[in-house]
């Protein structure tokens, strides 16, 4: 094929091809140039740089307007960075987009109510002028906002999450204009009771916690004043003693913490007597056992019995008290089937043996474990350790 | 005549029926038990020894694990009676969300025991009708707790979170869906005759023998006792709202059934009348110290859950833990008459009449 070109082809050939060579190597230079100026700069991104320069600038020349309008000719005592004022023109340019936004809305409700209400339009605003209205009250608002952060800033106080707060004094503007001209349009009576509703029923609420809040939260004892169930504590303890004789309770009293419940205290000895008296006699007729169970409280052990009379309506609270180290007591199976498990519950937790129980064995731990673990002083027992 | 001999069968700890661990050791004749000896304590976890050691606040999430299907009453039982030592005034508005939120997890526990029952005697449909009406009821709670069965919703003087915006509309139109339901399951259930044949006369016990028994819930309205603390121990604000107390009289496993469909009825009724009351604003939290330390002394306080009484009793020392903490647990009390139901009966009757005292082994075992 080559047999076909002259030298002069030939050599023109390669002139071209060198060309090009040339031309390619100068490109990869370039980009490579380009590449290392990109690596150089941090950023890697030379239009955000651009943007922050720019905004730094236009900050600054906010800034000095501002200064100017405000401060006069009093002089800086400190220099803000520039990441300050990038912050500024951030939040300048956020409360822009929203008080734009709102004037476009306004703009359209604007439009829509002139459809509408024709008669009124020759009275108001154009749109028009109410977006320029709006852009300038955005506009002047913003500057406000920021020439008080600024003022914050250089009387050294701390501005905490600015950003956020900008942007919430923004949207706060952009709804306050909106409603403004909502109200101009016409909705004035309705807005304005909508918001005085709105008050009124925070202001309802805020009292209303006050009152209910506000009041120390105490364990009311008021000793002096009898309970309502000291006349059925006395009719009880009265019936005892005239059926069984005096001496049998050891103690009986109102138990205010649980919401005034009668409370006998039974003797060891008078414990299961009491109990048959209570559910028997005719008057008192406690034929329904609630709950019965055991506390060890170190001193003593102690039963607790809740009862139920149907027939009166009535509680009342059976308690006794017994020895720690030999915890003996009658077992109430014989008058209540009920109290069969919680009295075993008692024997295997507490370790409280119950006479006559028909079938005192362990009901929640297994069989061959060693101890009461509700006792105060159980040490759990492992063969392992 | 067939000469049969006496045999022993093991029933649970893993057996589908015992709706949790639960062991029955029958002494059979034949298709005849002679003797039932319930075992439990396979689901004891100390409960009340751990509380011993916790802030009360902490105690919460403990409640949750014991009635497992209504775990809402449980939560309360403890709040309760920590408000009751305390005298604490509560909002009402966290008064009407906990009235709201119990009374959708009785619904709820009732239409578990309802389609489970159904399932163990043989009706495979209804369990899936009530899963799903019951799955909308724990969509609800989980809306407002966070949680699905497990809420740990309420605190010592308030509830933890408010409603979200729209729960009252959702709970509030519940309601007639609910029933709509419950009408389908009685047209698909109730009086249907291999049912009745199945339950009709099974597990009947007397008033007497109920009341001796410490039984409670259910177990003591089918047989005759108008007893429901709600109504006559009115805790809470349950007085403000009309609604009645079922009562049956036969005592039977049917009774036990008409009850707890009744309450239902009766339950939604409560939530449909919070619904409408319920306040648009106010505090869901009363003002309560950091620390709860409830005054010394001991309270016993006792609420209707759906299996029956559940009681708390509180010993305190003035410190920010209980001296003792104890819990009344009414399927603990109510599964003490099975031994006596079941002597004499077919062994096939037991599946029919344990399952009609409606128990929760998380309850039983504490």
């Amino acid at each position: 094929m080559t047999d076909g070109k002259t030298p002069e082809e030939i050599a023109e050939e390669k002139r071209k091809a060198v060309e090009e060579a040339k031309q390619k190597a100068a490109e990869l230079r370039k980009e490579r140039e380009a590449k290392k100026a990109a690596e150089a700069n941090t950023d890697g991104d030379l239009e955000k740089k651009k943007a922050v320069a720019a905004a730094k600038a236009k900050a600054a020349a906010i800034r000095e307007k501002k200064e100017l309008e405000q401060n006069g000719a009093e002089k800086e005592t400190l220099e803000p960075s520039g990441e300050e004022d990038l912050d500024l023109a951030k939040k300048k340019a956020v409360a822009a987009a929203k008080a734009k936004a709102a004037a476009l809305r306004k703009k359209k409700e604007l439009e829509s109510n002139s459809a509408t209400e024709l008669k009124k339009e020759s009275e108001e605003p154009t749109g028009e002028e109410d977006l320029d209205l709006a852009k300038k009250k955005a506009v002047a608002a913003a500057k406000a906002k920021a020439a008080a952060l600024k003022k914050k800033k250089e009387s050294g106080e701390v501005v905490y999450d600015d950003k956020a707060k900008a942007a919430a004094a923004a949207k706060a503007k952009a709804a306050a204009l909106k409603k403004k001209s909502e109200k101009e349009t016409g909705d004035d009576e309705k807005s304005k009771a909508i918001a005085i509703a709105k008050a009124k029923a925070k202001a309802k609420a805020a009292a209303a916690a006050k009152a209910k809040g506000s009041k120390p939260v105490e364990p009311v004892i008021e000793e002096e004043k009898p309970s309502s169930n000291q006349p059925a504590l006395d009719r009880y303890v009265q019936i005892i003693r005239e059926n069984l004789g005096e001496d049998l309770l050891e103690d009986a009293y109102i138990n205010r913490l649980s919401k005034h419940v009668p409370t006998l205290v039974a003797r060891k000895e008078t414990y299961l007597k009491i109990a048959q008296f209570l559910k028997y006699n005719e008057l008192l007729a406690f034929d329904y056992l609630s709950e019965t169970h055991g506390t060890d409280f170190e001193t003593h052990m102690e039963i607790y019995n809740h009862l139920y009379s149907y027939q009166n309506n009535q509680s009342v609270a059976l308690k006794v008290k017994l020895d720690r180290n030999e915890p003996v007591i009658d077992s109430l199976t014989s008058l209540w089937e009920g109290a069969n498990w919680p009295e075993r519950e008692g024997y295997d937790l507490l370790g409280i043996t119950f006479l006559g129980h028909p079938n005192l064995t362990r009901i929640m731990m297994p069989d061959d474990w060693v101890g009461h673990p509700l006792r105060k002083d159980y040490e759990p027992y492992d063969v392992e350790v | 005549m067939i000469r049969t001999e006496e045999m022993l069968l093991n029933v649970g700890p893993q057996h589908p029926s015992t709706h949790g661990v639960f062991r029955i050791v029958l002494k059979i004749d034949g298709e005849i038990i002679k003797e039932a000896t319930p075992v439990i304590g396979y689901l004891h976890r100390g409960t009340e020894k751990i509380a011993e050691n916790l802030q009360y606040t902490q105690i919460i999430p403990y409640t949750d694990r014991m009635d497992y299907l209504a775990a809402m009453t449980n939560n309360y039982i403890l709040c309760h009676a920590v408000e009751t030592m305390m005298a604490m005034e509560i909002p009402e508005r966290a008064e009407y969300l906990r009235v709201i939120v119990m009374e959708l997890g009785r619904v709820a526990s009732h239409l578990v025991w309802f389609g489970t029952y159904l399932l163990d005697i043989g009706a495979m449909s209804p369990f899936l009708y009530a899963f799903r009406e019951r799955e909308a009821i724990i969509n609800l709670l989980t809306e407002i707790s966070g949680g699905r069965l497990t809420f740990n919703y309420m605190r010592v003087g308030g509830v933890k979170w408010d409603a979200p915006e729209g729960w009252i509309d959702k709970v509030r139109e519940f309601v007639p869906y609910m029933r709509e339901q419950l009408a389908g399951y009685h047209d698909l259930v109730t009086g249907n005759e291999i049912f009745m044949a199945r339950i009709k006369g099974v597990g009947a016990y007397s008033k007497e023998k109920a009341l001796t028994y410490s039984l409670s819930g259910a177990n003591l309205r089918c047989t005759g006792v108008k007893w429901d603390l709600r109504k006559n121990e009115s805790y809470s604000i349950y007085d403000r709202f009309d609604f009645d107390v079922p009562v049956f009289h036969e005592g039977d496993a049917l009774a036990r059934y008409n009850c707890r469909m009744a309450e239902i009825e009766e339950a939604l009724k409560i939530v449909e009348q919070a619904v409408e009351q319920f306040p648009e604003e106010g505090a869901f939290m009363a003002k309560v110290p950091r620390i709860i330390k409830p005054p010394p002394g001991e309270t016993y306080v006792r609420i209707e859950s759906p299996r029956g009484e559940i009681g708390c009793y509180i010993a305190s020392k003035g410190k920010k833990e209980p001296y003792r903490l104890k819990f009344r647990r009414p399927s603990f009390y109510n599964l003490q008459i099975l031994p006596e139901l079941l002597e004499g009966e077919n062994i096939s009757n037991l599946i029919a009449i344990l399952g009609g005292i409606d128990i929760v082994l998380g309850e039983v075992d504490g």
